[in-house]
């Protein structure tokens, strides 16, 4: 009578499916490139590094260098910035209530490129060594999450709606601190990798210590937002309502808010600002599962892996040896997908 | 039992409430009445937690509100507030099940138990039918009724309702308040209800409280004592005549008449 039943096989189903979807999308992905590499020996070069089986290889040392080195931390990164920024977009959907929300509605996309363009224009957070560049972009992240924050309390309160407003005056502001930064310093070298950093890129993946903060980051995220399903719904359809269910709506989103904003902060020092996935990935997702979050975030996490992923062999093939920068793939699939999304959804509800 | 006393609330320089005094007991039904403005849904409000007030308290079965934390005052007060939540693209039955929230862990997920005590509220406020339709498709009187239900699905001791009829029809305005009334003949829960309608008022609370536009309390007492035609005529601003059929109390209102009332009481 609920629907209960169905909608449980449909979450079981499609998480299942896309899990399958992902491990394909990962071994082509890898495979396609300069050189390409059968499925496969992907298969074979991954598991001799995991789990030491094949032990003994059958290819060559280049394609397990290509595999291995280059192209795996690039599709694991994919993964995790993919995933990652579908959850934070389904979370700060349902805690602002507003559907058109996404990850960078907290400004810290912009935050990030500002703390970049310093590093790559005028030095700065040269202390931090061979990680300045992304240092710098996670403590300018994290600067204007803070910023927005503190805009949007108001008597020990963040409503819904400061939160969104300071978000947008935020970015707006902080977007145009980036673009004077650039304007200001006569690097065109300069220029061009901040440009590259507002579009995004997972062309800084290696094995290292940002790809496992950044592995940390999106796997508690994903855990945290999915055991709290519950309270999230209730979060999702209004304040009072989620008091009179027993979850105390500030304390709750505000610690929402800490994590999402870390998390994110990580994503985009490590990927840049890729935009839609955060946006219309959740749409999708709740409309494979259904709104509640228990199941809509493991969904969502996975088809933003998959179309990261997808989306990054596009940018690496389409006018190779030149690589396009992934936002732009991002956007030219998400903007057309999210419209028919929003017709289908209005022919429901009207 | 729900008690609260001296209570008081302000919106900046704008004073709402003034140590107000009330009490809902169990089995029986507490109504909330005055003009706009007087402070009835800040009362409510203040009553399950919503708001702190500034001075006096509020317990529930002798324990402070303050001291239950929310986990537990959402175990003993279900509340249908006014906020419709129409944006959320979830189902009638997830909806409904949210009421069980409180009775969950974290962790845990929903079991057969919650999901039978969810179909049973839903039928109970004729919506079974509903079940898996999509919440933000309903029109505003299902919604209502959807809303009781998870209140319902609560199962908590006391119910506290918002202005409950607002989006009715005549016929479900009554349908709401008699299962109100039948859940305190039942199951001895405490209800206490925000109305706008004082011939619903009259026809089902057993005691009421009538604020007045500045947030005093006119008077609070039996719904019979309260009732009071000149005492309703002053805090209203508007000629109210009673009249009694067959032992129940009805209201007629004279707008435009203020007149005729102090000529006669002159």
């Amino acid at each position: 009578m609920l629907g209960h039943a169905a909608r449980r096989r449909t979450a079981v189903l499609w998480t299942a499916g896309l899990g399958v979807l992902l491990v394909a999308t990962v071994l082509i992905g890898i495979g396609v490139g300069a050189t390409a590499i059968d499925p496969l020996t992907v298969g074979r070069i991954i598991g001799h590094h995991v789990l030491g089986w094949p032990g003994t290889p059958t290819w060559s040392a280049t394609d397990d260098a290509i595999v291995w080195q280059v192209r795996l931390p690039r599709v694991v990164l994919g993964i995790l910035v993919g995933g990652g920024l579908a959850v934070c977009g389904t979370a700060l959907q349902a805690m602002v209530r507003n559907v058109l929300a996404d990850p960078y509605l907290l400004g810290i996309n912009s935050g990030a490129s500002s703390g970049a363009a310093a590093a790559i224009l005028f030095g700065a957070g040269a202390g931090l060594g061979e990680y300045a560049l992304q240092g710098s972009a996670f403590i300018g992240a994290l600067a204007a999450s803070l910023l927005v924050f503190v805009l949007a309390r108001s008597g020990g309160r963040v409503t819904a709606i400061r939160l969104l407003l300071s978000g947008v005056a935020v970015g707006y502001a902080l977007y145009a601190a980036t673009s004077f930064l650039i304007f200001a310093s006569d690097s065109a070298e300069g220029s061009r990798s901040v440009l590259f950093w507002l579009l995004g890129s997972l062309g800084l993946a290696q094995w290292n210590i940002p790809l496992g903060i950044v592995a940390a980051a999106v796997l508690l995220t994903i855990l945290v937002l999915t055991v709290t399903g519950r309270s999230l719904d209730a979060l999702s359809v209004g304040d009072e309502t989620a008091h009179t269910l027993g979850v105390s709506p500030e304390r709750f989103r505000t610690a929402l808010l800490v994590l999402v904003s870390l998390s994110i902060g990580v994503l985009v020092a490590s990927a840049g600002s890729i935009g839609f996935v955060g946006l219309v990935v959740p749409h999708l997702a709740r409309r494979l599962v259904g709104a509640a979050h228990a199941r809509a975030v493991p969904v969502a996490a996975l088809c933003g892996a998959v179309l990261l992923v997808a989306a990054d062999v596009v940018a690496r093939t389409l006018l190779a040896p030149q690589e396009i920068p992934i936002g732009i793939i991002t956007s030219l699939v998400g903007a057309p997908f999210l419209l028919i999304l929003i017709r289908r959804m209005h022919a429901i509800s009207a | 039992m729900i008690e609260g006393r001296s209570l008081s609330w302000h919106y900046g320089e704008n004073e709402v409430l003034r140590h107000v005094d009330l009490v809902a007991h169990p089995a029986r039904v507490l109504g909330l009445i005055g003009p706009n403005g007087s402070g009835k849904t800040t009362a409510l409000r203040l009553l399950y937690g919503a708001l702190r007030t500034a001075t006096g308290e509020v317990r529930v079965d002798g324990d402070r509100l303050e001291a239950l934390g929310p986990r537990e005052t959402a175990r003993r007060l279900a509340v249908v507030v006014q906020e419709s939540g129409g944006e959320s693209s979830m189902t009638v039955g997830e909806m409904v099940l949210l009421g069980r929230a409180p009775h969950l862990a974290t962790f845990q997920r929903t079991r057969t138990e919650d999901r039978r005590i969810a179909g049973e509220a839903l039928r109970r406020v004729n919506a079974a039918h509903l079940g898996a339709r999509a919440y933000a498709g309903l029109s505003g009187g299902e919604r209502q009724r959807v809303l009781i239900a998870r209140a319902l699905a609560q199962q908590a001791s006391h119910l506290l309702l918002d202005e409950p009829t607002n989006h009715l029809d005549i016929r479900y305005q009554h349908e709401v308040l008699i299962l109100v009334r039948e859940l305190a003949a039942e199951l001895g829960t405490t209800a206490a209800v925000v109305l706008h309608d004082l011939n619903l008022a009259a026809r089902y609370c057993d005691d009421l409280v009538l604020l007045h536009g500045d947030g005093r309390v006119a008077r609070a007492g039996s719904t019979d004592d309260v009732l009071d035609p000149v005492l309703l005529t002053e805090v209203y601003g508007i000629e109210i005549e009673r009249i009694e059929v067959e032992g129940e109390i009805h209201l007629l209102f004279r707008p435009g008449d203020g007149t005729r009332h102090e000529e006669r009481t002159a």
